[in-house]
C-alpha cells in the first residue's frame, strides 16, 4: 500500500528564484509517471538559501533535506529512494539537525519553512492563535505592560521601545486608531521580513490584531514594497483566509474585539520606510517626511493616533504573548532583549536567516555561519544594517550584535541585515554610491541632504580621481548632514561614507592606479 | 493595452472610495495600460478631490510609475548593495557592450526595459532581477544574453 508521502518545496521567493517551481513540477510529473503516491506542500524556506531549492521529505524520524535540487536531479532523486530518505549526494540529513539551522534560537521564526504558511489549521496546529486568545482575556494596559516586561524594541532600526510606543497610543483618546505595519523592507541586505511575510503570514495577521486588541484600534494596513509581487500575492490570501476562518473581521477569534486589514503597495521609494513619509504614503500623498512632534502614536495616520511598526516587531508578539514576557527577555545582551532575525547577505557562501539572540558577534555570523565569502577571496569589509549602516573591517568582526555596543563602534545594527564584499570592493566607490542613494532617495523636504547628498557624489568623483585635498570637504558635508538633517535618510548617510574612509583609508588615496591587479596583488 | 480614456476613468471610479487611493488607483491603471499617462492626472484629481499639482506630483515622486510604455520584457535589475558585492554592475556594463542595451530606458525596437531597483530581497543568491515580474537570482551574463535576444532559458520558467 503505498500511502502519501509529504514532500516541501518552497514557495519562498528566493527559492524560486533559483528554480523551486520548476523542481515542484518535475517532483510532480515524476511521481506520476513511477505511480507513487506524494503530497506536495509548499512551504516558506527555512533561511538556508544556498541550498535553495531545498526539497524535505517528510519520514518517521523527521524531515530530511536535499538540496540545491534542480530539475535535472529529481530523477535520480526516486531512484535512490529519496522517500525514504535514501543516500543520494544531495541529501543533507534531518533539517533541523543541519548546524547552520540547529545552533539559532528561532522564536519569531519558529514556523517559517515548517508550515504550509496559507493553511489556518496548520498554523493552530503550531501553536498560532494562542497570543491573541490570550491577549483577548487581557485588559489593554496589562497587553502593554507585557510587551514592554519583554524588552522588545522596533526591529525597523531605530530599536525604539515597543511598550512605550503602544502605551502612547493606548493613552490617546479618539473615536479612531490604526495599526500600520511598515513592510517596506527598503534596506540592501535584508529579506527576513519578506521571508516571514511568505512563511507563516498569519504570525503578522495576529500580532497586528493583538496590537488592535492593546489599543483599541480595528483597522490595519500593512504598507508593502512592490518590489516584493510574490509576498503581495501570499499576504492578500492571507488574510481573505484569515478572514473567512473569522480571525479577522467584526469578532475576531469568537471575541467582542473587531479587527481588519488591508495590504497597501509602496512605489519603488526607499524613503517611504520612514514612518511619517510612510503615513504620507498611505494617505495618497507625496512622500515627503513629516516634522516630529506631533508623533505617528498621537496623530498619525490621517492625524488618528497610530502604532507604526515594523513587521519582525509585530510578528515577534504573538510568541510574546503566548509565551510570556519573562521568556522573551531572557534572551539577548545589555538593553537588546530577545533574538534578531539576522540577514546574511552579498558576497557570502552560506546566505540566509539566521535567528540568534542578541550578542552573537559579526564574526561568529560571518565565518561559522557564512564560512566565507562566495568567490573564495578574502574577506574586505560588511555593512551591516542596510545603506545607510558602516561599514566594517575584520578589526572590528569581535563587535557583538547589540544595539549599543554597533553605536558604541559608530556603526548601527538596522534591520539586521549584514552584506559581506571581498576584497575586490573599492571603498571610495562604495562611499560614493551611499551619497548618490541619497541623491537619489531624498525626498526632498531638507537642503542638507538634497543638495548635500549632489554634492557629495561630485566630491567624492573629485577624490577618486586622485584629488585627495577633497577629503576635508567631505567631512565638512557629513558633518553637515548629520547635524542638519530632519530625518535618518539625511543624518545616517554620513555613517557609511565615515566609516568607510576611517577604515579603509587606502581605498581613498590610491588613484589613479586603483584596482590593478598588481595593486591588488601587492596588498 | 493602449490609454483610453473610457478605462482608465473606470479603474479610478473602481478605486477611489478606498482611503489614500491615489497609490492604488496609479497602480491599477500601469498594471493595465503598462504606463500613467499624463491625461490620468485631471481624472484622478477630480475623481479624488484632489489638486492637479498634487496628483501630478505624486506620480512624479514615486520611481514605480512610467511616463510611457514600457518594452515587452521589463527587467528590473538591483543594483544595490548586496548585488553589488556580486558584480551587478559589470552585467550593467555587459548589456551596454554586448547588446548596446541602456540601462533606465527602452530598446528603440520597444522589446526590452531594462531599470535600476534597489534590493529585490534576494540578497543572498543575487545579483538579482525581476524578468516580467519573474524574481531571477544568481543573473549571470549567459542569462542577460539570451534575455536580450528575446530567447528562453533554463533558469526562467516563462
Ligand atoms: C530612510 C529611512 C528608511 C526606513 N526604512 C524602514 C523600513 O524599510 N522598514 C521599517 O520597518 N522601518 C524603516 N525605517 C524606520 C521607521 O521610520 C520606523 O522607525 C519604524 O517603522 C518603526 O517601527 P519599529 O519601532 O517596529 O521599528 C526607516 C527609517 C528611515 C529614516
Ligand atoms: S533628511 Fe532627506 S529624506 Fe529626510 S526629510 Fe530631509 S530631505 Fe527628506
Ligand atoms: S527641513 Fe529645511 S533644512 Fe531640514
Ligand atoms: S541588494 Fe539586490 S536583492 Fe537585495
Amino acid at each position: 500500500m503505498s500511502t502519501s508521502i509529504k514532500i516541501y518545496v518552497p514557495r519562498d521567493a528566493a527559492a524560486l528564484s533559483v528554480g523551486a517551481n520548476r523542481v515542484a513540477t518535475a517532483i510532480a510529473s515524476e511521481a506520476k509517471k513511477r505511480g507513487q503516491q506524494v503530497e506536495i506542500i509548499r512551504n516558506g524556506s527555512r533561511g538556508m538559501l544556498w541550498l535553495e531549492p531545498l526539497v524535505e521529505v517528510e519520514t518517521a524520524k523527521g524531515r530530511v533535506a536535499f538540496g540545491p535540487v534542480t530539475p535535472k536531479d529529481v530523477a535520480s532523486l526516486f531512484e535512490a529512494n529519496f522517500l525514504t530518505a535514501g543516500a543520494h549526494p544531495l541529501n543533507l540529513g534531518l533539517t533541523e539537525e543541519i548546524p547552520f539551522f540547529k545552533n539559532q534560537e528561532r522564536l519569531t521564526f519558529a514556523r517559517v519553512g515548517v508550515i504550509d504558511p496559507l493553511s489556518v489549521d496548520d498554523y493552530i496546529a503550531h501553536g498560532g492563535f494562542a497570543g491573541l486568545k490570550k491577549a483577548v482575556t487581557m485588559t489593554g494596559a496589562a497587553i502593554v505592560q507585557e510587551v514592554a516586561d519583554s524588552g522588545l524594541r522596533g526591529r525597523g532600526g531605530a530599536g525604539f521601545p515597543t511598550g512605550i510606543k503602544w502605551k502612547t497610543v493606548l493613552g490617546a483618546e479618539a473615536d479612531q486608531k490604526y495599526i500600520v505595519c511598515n513592510a517596506d523592507e527598503g534596506d540592501s541586505g535584508t529579506f527576513a521580513d519578506r521571508m516571514l511575510m511568505e512563511g507563516d503570514p498569519y504570525t503578522l495577521i495576529e500580532g497586528m490584531a493583538i496590537a488592535g486588541v492593546a489599543v483599541g484600534a480595528t483597522k490595519g494596513f500593512i504598507y508593502l514594497r512592490s518590489e516584493y509581487p510574490h509576498a503581495y500575492q501570499t499576504l492578500l490570501e492571507a488574510i481573505r483566509t484569515a478572514r473567512a476562518a473569522r480571525w479577522l473581521g467584526p469578532a475576531i477569534g469568537g471575541s467582542s474585539y473587531a479587527f481588519d486589514l488591508e495590504v497597501r503597495l509602496g512605489a519603488g521609494a526607499y524613503i517611504c520606510g520612514e514612518e511619517t513619509s510612510l503615513l504620507e504614503s498611505l494617505e495618497g500623498k507625496r512622500a515627503i517626511v513629516r516634522a516630529k512632534p506631533p508623533l505617528p502614536a498621537l496623530k498619525g495616520l490621517f492625524g488618528k493616533p497610530t502604532i507604526v511598526n515594523n513587521v519582525m516587531s509585530l510578528a515577534t508578539i504573538p510568541w510574546i504573548m503566548a509565551n510570556g514576557a519573562k521568556a522573551y527577555a531572557d534572551f539577548g545582551m545589555g538593553r537588546s532583549r530577545g533574538t534578531l532575525p539576522i540577514q546574511l547577505a552579498g558576497n557570502i557562501k552560506q546566505g540566509g536567516l539566521i535567528e540568534k539572540a542578541f550578542g552573537v558577534s559579526l564574526r561568529e555570523i560571518i565565518e561559522t555561519y557564512g564560512g566565507g565569502t562566495h568567490s573564495g577571496r578574502s574577506f574586505r569589509a560588511v555593512q551591516v544594517g542596510g545603506p545607510l549602516g558602516a561599514y566594517f573591517p575584520e578589526s572590528l568582526l569581535d563587535t557583538p550584535m547589540d544595539y549599543e555596543a554597533m553605536a558604541a563602534k559608530k556603526g548601527l545594527l538596522g534591520h539586521g541585515g549584514m552584506v559581506i564584499f571581498d576584497d575586490t570592493v573599492d571603498l571610495a566607490q562604495q562611499a560614493r554610491f551611499a551619497f548618490e542613494f541619497c541623491a537619489k532617495e531624498s525626498c526632498g523636504k531638507c537642503t542638507p541632504c538634497r543638495i548635500g547628498a549632489t554634492r557629495g557624489v561630485e566630491t567624492m568623483d573629485k577624490v577618486i580621481a586622485g584629488d585627495t585635498s577633497k577629503l576635508a570637504l567631505i567631512d565638512d558635508l557629513c558633518h553637515l548632514m548629520t547635524d542638519a538633517s530632519l530625518c535618518a535618510m539625511g543624518g545616517l548617510t554620513p555613517v557609511p561614507v565615515m566609516s568607510a574612509m576611517t577604515h579603509f583609508p587606502d581605498d581613498f588615496n590610491r588613484a589613479p592606479k586603483r584596482m590593478t591587479p598588481e595593486n591588488l596583488a601587492a596588498e | 493595452m493602449s490609454w483610453d480614456d473610457a478605462v482608465a476613468s473606470s479603474i479610478v471610479n473602481e478605486y477611489k472610495h478606498l482611503a489614500g487611493a491615489t497609490l492604488p488607483i496609479l497602480h491599477a491603471l500601469q498594471e493595465n495600460f503598462g504606463y500613467v499617462d499624463k491625461r490620468a492626472v485631471p481624472l484622478i484629481a477630480d475623481a479624488l478631490n484632489m489638486s492637479k499639482a498634487e496628483i501630478f506630483g505624486a506620480i512624479t515622486f514615486y520611481h514605480d510609475f512610467r511616463h510611457e510604455p514600457a518594452g515587452q520584457t521589463v527587467v528590473k535589475l538591483c543594483r544595490a548593495e548586496a548585488c553589488q558585492s556580486m558584480g551587478c554592475e559589470s552585467l550593467v556594463e555587459h548589456l551596454k557592450n554586448a547588446h548596446g542595451v541602456e540601462i533606465n530606458a527602452t530598446t528603440e525596437d520597444g522589446r526590452l526595459t531594462v531599470e535600476t531597483v534597489y534590493c529585490l530581497g534576494n540578497c543572498a543568491l543575487g545579483p538579482a532581477a525581476l524578468i516580467n515580474g519573474e524574481l531571477v537570482g544568481r543573473v549571470d551574463e549567459d542569462l542577460l544574453d539570451a534575455v536580450c535576444k528575446g530567447q528562453s532559458h533554463d533558469r526562467m520558467a516563462g
